[in-house]
């Protein structure tokens, strides 16, 4: 028997369809392994999870709440991946955001009422997370830093700096010692749909991106140069691509949208500005496997965020309902999202099984 | 639990991990290529018409013995015998018989595309010959990998050297070294080394890492390690291409020392002089075909020039009678450094007008792409001026290339040409992405852009599908056909084909000639570099050649020989080839 790989040349809408349930379905049987070794009834594991997250109404608004920064920061990382540009840095740009948004809010926004303070906040913190994803940029094109250290490192000194600045000269005077910067006024905070945490600005805000982005990446000219980058960075010699321009507006972006996550996270949930752990629960990584999961089209994260907030979602679930470790949580949403992603080798390889002996040419 | 029933379990544990082995190395036997991964010694025994049995370097696998002074040489003739190689339907090697002698440098000439490479690649094992067998004193031997070549004593030093950059020169030499004792190979390797740059003077030093040394420092590193495993036979793909001349002369000193103690080289090469002054016996390619073999003592240049492109002159394509025009391109003192730092094009003038293609000759590596990336704003010149219809270009800005009307046609499309990924009608604007009507400031007209990409694979015969289908999945042929469609549909002032038909089949070929022709006489210049005489012959209205990064003179086909353009190609200026001696086919060397 010898077993072959080939390059898939073309794939059909209902092959993708069919390997994402294949794989899904693999995912789970191999976590009801882990159920099992845990003493507890795998399908009534599984039944829970998707209880928790998708099957009740309680479920769905919080997949809804924590879909919103993954929307937002997907997107815009997948239209950085689009380009070959490895921002791993979305956290940073989320936390630049924020302190952007606390620092309009705080200043401007006892002079101003919520229909402009809002949009200013917002706009304030696209160009903080922008400007910080602009320094990897310039340190990529003009002295050849690799964006993936580049970016990585300066995760670390935003979070220093959030912590510096919460400790030391914003820490609040209305917070007893603690260190968290006042609340927001009440103009800069956004307004929830009822018994739930779901701004509709902010969702709106989510889908509005992520679609735009996608508008940006499959039809812009700037999209296309950013596609040829990211395929061919001879050809994009070849035809002229500027590069250092395009990676500054690309970063901008990316950088952007996840400032804009956090300032959403910011008005939207927190109303003060903290320690970094509380404004972002990590969601500046978990966005990155939300736009592979989209295939780097930033319009399909909105699914794959809706999908990774459920997971995560429906994994709190189980810890509540089914006294489950907390590890046991992260064990489940790891091999999940492996499974995933071992579906997508299907996807880009046929596989041929011949029966018989090697043959050489 | 028991102390009986744990051992019982323990004891399932172990038979369940025992199968699982089992299983695994199974699937390792069945599934994967059991050759490849050299688990078994001979795979595939083979036996001749006698029906004893041949193994893989088996004959000759004497191996050294340590304490020998000299060591034993095991190649004392090599021979190819009737090799034939195909890829799909090209074929690159056509019943080719080559023998080399213990202490015999041959040197393999030939054009770009020849047959040269995949002649060695079959010798070096990287290649499995279709048909014909490999000799090494008079015993059959069956070559499946480098490993077996190594083994047979062939070593091969490739044009573009194979090192790690970041290690030392030990560090590499070690790499793969199949002798060396697990404890302290340091201290073996040395000796060898040692022994080795004193016998042959090869002079280097061992801690150095690798990118600390020049070309022919690293050159000297790849000897090495091929010698250190026993390699009797060399063959050295153009090793002079990356050199400096004093580089190249102390590399001939090296050879030559080797093969008076009984090495064989075989030195492939498209420089004649080179040929000429160092080899014993020279044989000649054309079109995967031997069109000569000769000791060095019965031919001169333009012998040899005449061998590597042979004598009949194709009829030329019917081109419009009309007279050039204004001044297109003006290039005044060009000098152009290699991405090695090496001059590559010195103080060199030329010009083009409309209506009037302007051929380059010239053996690959002289220059021209150099020049050509000059001219099309991917590299910056250091001195010299370029206009473009009186607008200069002054630093390299591929962009402004384009808009001041100059098209390129690149030496490798895949690389640079297309974008591979991306469908074809995206990339039927590659470079026109940004003018109108493809886009405007903000988004692309898509629907325009699919209009432009129908009548680009009508009006240029790109046989596809649909214009629906990733480029990559075009063949050469069609892809080469729609980046010059794309590039002369615009009717540009100046075109610059590189190489625009290497590689293509004959269809093919006479179609890009002939378009390239439309568009001159539709007005347009052209500027084509290439290494194919006969098409240059066929469609240039005139013919610089460059040797060296200068245009060693300008001819017009009917007014000149192929084999002046031979001897000016290998760098006799066009002073020195008169054209009444050189019809008596007796050229004068050069000094």
């Amino acid at each position: 028997m010898q077993i072959d790989l080939f390059p898939r040349e073309r794939t059909t809408p209902a092959l993708n369809l069919l390997i994402l349930v294949t794989s899904l379905i693999a995912g789970l049987l191999a976590v009801s392994v882990v159920f099992a070794l845990n003493g507890v009834n795998p399908a009534a594991a599984i039944f829970a999870i998707f209880k928790g997250c998708f099957g009740s109404l309680y479920g769905i608004k919080e997949t809804i709440t924590k879909a919103i920064p993954l929307i937002l920061i997907g997107s815009g990382l997948a239209m950085a991946y689009k380009a070959k540009f490895w921002n791993i840095g979305a956290e940073s740009q989320l936390l630049v955001g924020g302190i952007f948004a606390t620092w309009a809010g705080l200043n401007w926004g006892p002079h101003l009422p919520a229909v402009v303070l809002v949009p200013l906040m917002f706009l304030v913190a696209f160009i903080g997370g922008g400007l910080w994803g602009m320094i990897p940029a310039v340190l990529k094109i003009k002295f050849g830093i690799n964006e993936v250290i580049s970016t990585l490192m300066l995760n670390y000194i935003a979070a220093e700096f959030v912590k510096f600045l919460v400790v030391g000269p914003w820490k609040g005077a209305t917070k007893g010692g603690y260190p968290y910067t006042d609340d927001l006024p009440a103009a800069g905070i956004l307004k929830h749909l009822p018994y739930s945490r779901i701004s509709p600005v902010l969702l709106i805000l989510a889908a509005a991106g992520a679609l735009i982005l996608g508008w940006l990446v499959y039809r812009s000219r700037f999209g296309y140069e950013i596609r040829v980058i990211g395929e061919n960075t001879h050809a994009a010699r070849y035809s002229g691509i500027n590069f250092f321009r395009t990676s500054l507006v690309l970063m901008a972006i990316s950088g952007g949208m996840a400032g804009l996550a956090g300032a959403g996270e910011l008005m939207s949930i927190h109303h003060y500005l903290s320690y970094p752990e509380t404004l972002s629960a990590g969601y500046g990584f978990t966005a990155i496997i939300v736009a592979w999961l989209a295939r780097l089209n930033p319009a399909y994260t909105i699914i794959s965020g809706l999908f990774f907030a459920g997971i995560i979602v429906g994994g709190d679930a189980i810890q509540i309902s089914m006294q489950m470790p907390a590890a046991t949580v992260n064990v489940f949403n790891g091999m999940i999202l492996t499974f995933l992603i071992m579906g997508d080798f299907f996807i880009s390889h046929r596989i041929r099984i011949r029966k018989g002996a090697a043959v050489h040419a | 639990m028991s102390p009986a029933s744990k051992r019982v379990l323990w004891k399932k544990q172990k038979v369940l991990i025992e199968t699982l082995k089992l299983w695994y190395s199974l699937l390792l036997c069945t599934c994967l290529r059991t050759d490849s991964l050299g688990l078994s010694p001979e795979p595939w025994p083979i036996t001749d018409d006698s029906g004893s049995r041949i193994t893989a370097a088996g004959p000759i696998f004497a191996g050294t013995k340590s304490g020998t002074e000299v060591p034993l040489n095991r190649i004392q003739s090599l021979e190819m015998r009737g090799i034939s190689k195909s890829f799909l339907e090209v074929k690159a090697n056509r019943d080719i018989n080559l023998k080399v002698e213990s202490g015999e440098i041959l040197g393999l000439l030939g054009e770009n595309g020849a047959g040269k490479t995949t002649l060695m690649n079959i010798l070096f094992g990287l290649y499995y010959p279709d048909e014909g067998d490999i000799l090494i004193n008079n015993e059959l031997i069956r070559l499946r990998s480098p490993k077996d070549s190594m083994r047979a004593g062939i070593g091969m030093i490739h044009q573009h050297f194979m090192l790690v950059e970041k290690h030392s020169v030990l560090e590499n030499i070690a790499l793969g070294y199949e002798d060396a004792p697990f404890f302290f190979p340091h201290k073996k390797l040395r000796g060898r080394i040692r022994e080795l740059s004193s016998q042959y003077g090869l002079e280097v030093d061992p801690d150095k890492p690798i990118w600390e040394l020049s070309a022919g420092e690293q050159q000297r590193v790849e000897i090495i390690k091929a010698l250190s495993r026993n390699a009797d036979l060399l063959i050295m793909d153009e090793p002079t291409s990356v050199l400096t001349p004093q580089e190249a002369d102390e590399l001939f000193e090296i050879l030559k020392k080797m093969c008076s103690g009984g090495h064989s080289v075989i030195l492939i090469s498209h420089k004649l002089e080179e040929i000429l002054s160092i080899c014993n016996r020279v044989m000649v390619l054309r079109k995967g075909q031997v069109t000569g073999e000769a000791s060095i003592k019965d031919v001169n240049k333009g012998k040899l020039a005449e061998m590597m492109i042979g004598r009949q002159i194709a009829t030329a394509y019917p081109k419009a009678d009309r007279p050039p025009g204004k001044t297109v391109l003006k290039v005044t003192n060009l000098d152009v450094d290699s991405d090695r730092g090496l001059p590559a094009v010195r103080n060199l003038n030329l010009e083009v007008r409309s209506g009037e293609i302007l051929g380059i000759a010239g053996v690959s590596g002289n220059g021209q792409q150099e020049l050509v990336e000059t001219i099309t704003g991917l590299r910056t010149p250091l001195n010299g001026t370029i206009t473009m219809k009186g607008k200069p270009l002054d630093h390299a800005d591929a962009r402004k290339a384009h808009t001041l009307g100059i098209t390129h046609v690149p030496e490798e499309r895949i690389k640079y040409g297309i974008v591979p990924n991306l469908l074809l009608y995206e990339n039927s604007v590659l470079k026109q992405h940004r003018d109108a009507p493809f886009s405007n400031g903000l988004q692309m007209n898509y629907g325009v852009i699919k209009d432009h990409a129908e009548k680009l694979v009508d009006g240029f015969q790109v046989d596809t599908p649909s214009i629906n289908i990733q480029v990559k999945s075009l063949s050469g042929g069609n892809i080469q056909k729609l980046i010059l469609g794309r590039e002369i549909s615009g009717e540009p002032d100046l075109l610059i084909a590189a190489h625009p038909t290497y590689g293509l089949d004959v269809g093919a070929t006479e179609y890009v000639r002939k378009q390239i022709i439309a568009l001159r006489d539709g007005g347009g210049a052209v500027l084509l570099v290439s290494e194919d005489l006969d098409e240059l012959f066929m469609v240039c209205d005139r013919i610089a050649v460059m040797f060296e990064g200068k245009f060693m003179g300008e001819v017009t086909p009917d007014a000149c020989t192929i084999e002046e353009i031979g001897l000016m190609m290998a760098g006799s200026s066009a002073s020195e080839v008169n054209p009444t001696e050189a019809e008596a086919s007796l050229p004068k060397e050069d000094a």
